[in-house]
């Protein structure tokens, strides 16, 4: 009796190790604008992205189960933070993947480090989640604040654009490239006379731009994204703002941004991104699943191609791992073990700050003669190498790294 | 050269006038606002929606549509339904669309009022509200699946290219085209309601129907017309601001609300308040886009809290 007692206690107990053991259960919650200024560059495009990274993964044939959800986060940092918890509380999320709006994705983040999960980043842009406010358990994928600001910047001031005057979206976005590409441009002996802080999804700029104009500034900063940027650039053309002699540099401007002003008008824009869709034979075979799928057959935006090679690489960490741990920070510390390689970025590693480094590239907006097939908008004008496209580790403030 | 807070006499010129643009907007769609709820009472949440509609509608005479075909491929008597859409080039200019784009979405206007808005007359407006702000919901959900976010680039008509220079800023001319059209509408719209026959009739029938009916007019009619009435000059706004704002199906969203508070800062059935205030507010938002810019959103409704709190009616409203 009393054996038969000790032998079931003591397999009661073997039972809940086995249960608290890895398994093959993951989910994953997309979180972004679906809906607002920034849901064409990332939103539904990046749920579907999402989803073909679990369908590439093969993944559920090996019998895992792996289950997506999404949510509109609205651009507002407290649903945003309302949301994650509630994944992660009552939903069982392991990682959430996206988070366009630097505002959201630092307060997220924040949440994601209390609850142990893992945050795959690639909407987001302020170079402060693998500075300042970097966590064991977040990566930054697609692009930074850096980059950008590295790239364009450093180009523009090079060809003689060494005064500036900046229109910047009013919060923790806006403010982070506004302030890294002041560092570059200072840095190459340029210098900032002037700057407009304009509230998020603002559809009126002529006021901004003629305060650009009267400043005399060589060049005009748009330190903002998305519907921001469209209406910016489309307005500057009606006020005469390049006519007048002076350059726009659109600091963050995607694919789907070009799309919706037209090569009439967006033609000659530089800027620095870290994916087109018509690079090479890779990044066009998933471009091409990816707009047929898609609901007006868009091509992938950096942000919608970072998403996707971000949560294969976890996905394919946790197959390396042999389950899952249920256990943010391990995993993102194996992701970092583990070199990455896919058909859009091609090879690249994950830094201790969870940096995701690979090459970045500047581009410039063909003319419309130029342009020969529906989405063929870029021509390449120079490539960063991926040891020179973002912040060195010696200048990191983050405190993972140790100096 | 004078420098008033810092900034010089020329750049503050140019914000006003950049101001007296914006407010040209915000006068066509308080304009409208105040007809309807002046004439029928009804608190037009639909209005930014019906703006969209607009610029949608001129982009659509512009580039076409896309037309869902159903037709039966197949043989050996078996036929397969397949479903495609083609595409019905218009290339209707801006012209004609300032035109017609109103007495399309204005009919659209007609037909929400027949069919829902008559059967809630009498009620509470509460319930005119609600419906309007459930189709407005409907409307820009219904647009902005089929269009994404981005929206749709609209050119502007090669007659308004260019700019004049004014010797203190460069003014676009299509700007320039703004104020002046819109300055136009709405006077004519103030001489409709306030000094014709026509207006009169409008006037009386809200203020007493039943009396105005016994006079053989077809007051239904009438309410129907003034909605759909209202309903086209938040169009006409719609096209207006097609080539200058990108046309997206959040562009009535992001407007309505600033429209909401001139409509109440200048008296809610008040024509001649609206048009003021919407002109007044532009320009005083434009001072502050240069002063202090990260208020300019919300400077329009701090001014709707003073204004309250003095004077509950609005500027120009008249106590009931």
């Amino acid at each position: 009796m009393k054996s038969t007692c000790l032998s079931a206690l003591i397999a009661s107990l073997l039972l809940t190790t086995a249960a608290i053991a890895d398994d093959k259960i993951v989910k994953l919650g997309e979180l972004d604008d679906q809906s607002s200024l920034y849901a064409d560059s990332g939103g539904p495009g990046s749920v579907l992205a999402v989803n073909m990274a679990v369908e590439d993964s093969g993944l559920r044939d090996k019998g895992w189960t792996i289950d997506v959800i999404s949510a509109d986060h609205l651009n507002k940092p407290d649903v945003a933070v309302g949301i994650a918890r509630q994944w992660f509380d009552v939903d069982k999320v392991d990682a959430i993947i996206g988070v366009q709006n630097s505002g959201t994705a630092l307060a997220v983040a924040g949440v994601v480090k209390e609850k142990n999960g893992v945050l795959l980043v690639s909407g987001a842009a302020s170079s402060d989640l693998t500075g300042k406010a970097c966590t064991p358990n977040t990566i930054h994928w697609a692009y930074d604040t850096y980059a950008l600001a590295n790239g364009t910047g450093k180009a523009i001031v090079k060809q003689g654009g060494d005064t500036w005057f900046f229109i910047t979206a009013d919060y923790a976005f806006g403010h982070a490239l506004q302030r890294d590409t002041t560092a570059v441009v200072e840095a190459n002996g340029g210098k900032v006379i002037g700057a407009a802080n304009v509230p998020v999804n603002t559809a009126d700029f002529s006021s901004f731009l003629l305060q650009a104009q009267s400043s005399k500034a060589k060049v005009v900063g748009l330190a903002n994204a998305g519907g921001d940027t469209t209406n910016s650039i489309k307005q500057a053309a009606e006020f005469g703002i390049v006519a007048g002699g002076q350059k726009l540099a659109g600091l963050l401007v995607f694919i789907s941004n070009i799309h919706a002003l037209g090569l009439d008008i967006a033609q000659g824009l530089t800027f620095t991104e870290t994916f087109y869709w018509d690079m090479n034979d890779g990044t066009r075979a998933f471009s091409k699943r990816f707009s047929d799928r898609m609901k007006n057959h868009a091509e992938p935006t950096m942000v919608q191609a970072g998403d996707y090679a971000s949560t294969l690489d976890y996905l394919k960490t946790l197959e390396v791992m042999g389950g899952n741990p249920h256990d943010g920070a391990k995993v993102v510390a194996k992701m970092k073990e583990l070199p990455t390689d896919d058909p859009l970025f091609g090879k690249g590693t994950i830094r201790i700050d969870g940096r995701k480094i690979h090459p970045a590239y500047l581009f410039e907006v063909k003319k419309p003669s130029e342009s020969k097939y529906p989405w063929d908008y870029y021509k390449l004008l120079a490539t960063i190498p991926a040891d020179e496209a973002f912040r060195p580790l010696a200048q990191s403030e983050c405190p993972l790294v140790k100096k | 050269m004078l420098s008033i807070l810092g900034i010089s006499t020329q750049q503050l010129f140019q914000q006003l006038l950049v101001g007296l643009i914006n407010g040209s907007f915000y006068a066509l769609l308080s304009l409208g606002l105040a007809v309807i709820f002046g004439m029928l009472n009804i608190v037009n949440f639909a209005h930014g929606a019906l703006y969209m509609m607009g610029a949608f509608c001129a982009f659509f005479l512009l580039n076409g549509v896309d037309l869902p075909t159903l037709h039966f491929v197949g043989g050996d008597g078996t036929w397969a339904p397949v479903v495609s859409t083609v595409h019905v080039s218009l290339g209707i200019s801006y012209w004609w669309a300032l035109l017609l784009a109103p007495l399309l979405v204005g009919a659209f206007g007609a037909l929400v009022e027949r069919l829902l808005l008559k059967r809630l007359a009498g009620l509470d407006p509460l319930y005119g509200l609600l419906l309007t702000f459930g189709l407005a919901l409907v409307i820009q959900g219904v647009f902005q699946n089929y269009f994404g976010a981005s929206g749709e680039p609209y050119p502007i008509p090669k007659e308004l290219t260019g700019a004049r220079n004014l010797g203190f800023m460069f003014l676009p001319n299509y700007r320039a085209w703004v104020i002046v059209f819109s300055a136009i509408v709405c006077f004519s719209t103030w001489f409709l309601i306030e000094k014709t026959r026509l207006g009169a009739y409008l006037r009386a029938a809200t203020e007493n129907p039943t009396l105005v009916r016994a006079f053989g007019i077809n007051v239904p009619r009438m309410i129907t017309l003034t909605y759909a009435f209202g309903i086209s000059l938040a169009a006409l706004a719609g096209v207006l601001a097609a080539p200058i704002y990108q046309v997206r199906p959040a562009m009535g969203a992001d407007i309505i609300s600033v429209v909401f508070a001139v409509v109440v800062i200048g008296g809610m059935g008040s024509i001649l308040g609206s048009i003021v205030t919407g002109f007044a507010l532009g320009v005083i938002e434009g001072l502050t886009k240069v002063f202090y810019p990260e208020a300019s959103n919300t400077v329009v409704f701090v001014i709707m809290a003073i204004v309250l709190l003095i004077k509950p009616a609005g500027l120009f409203g008249r106590t009931a």
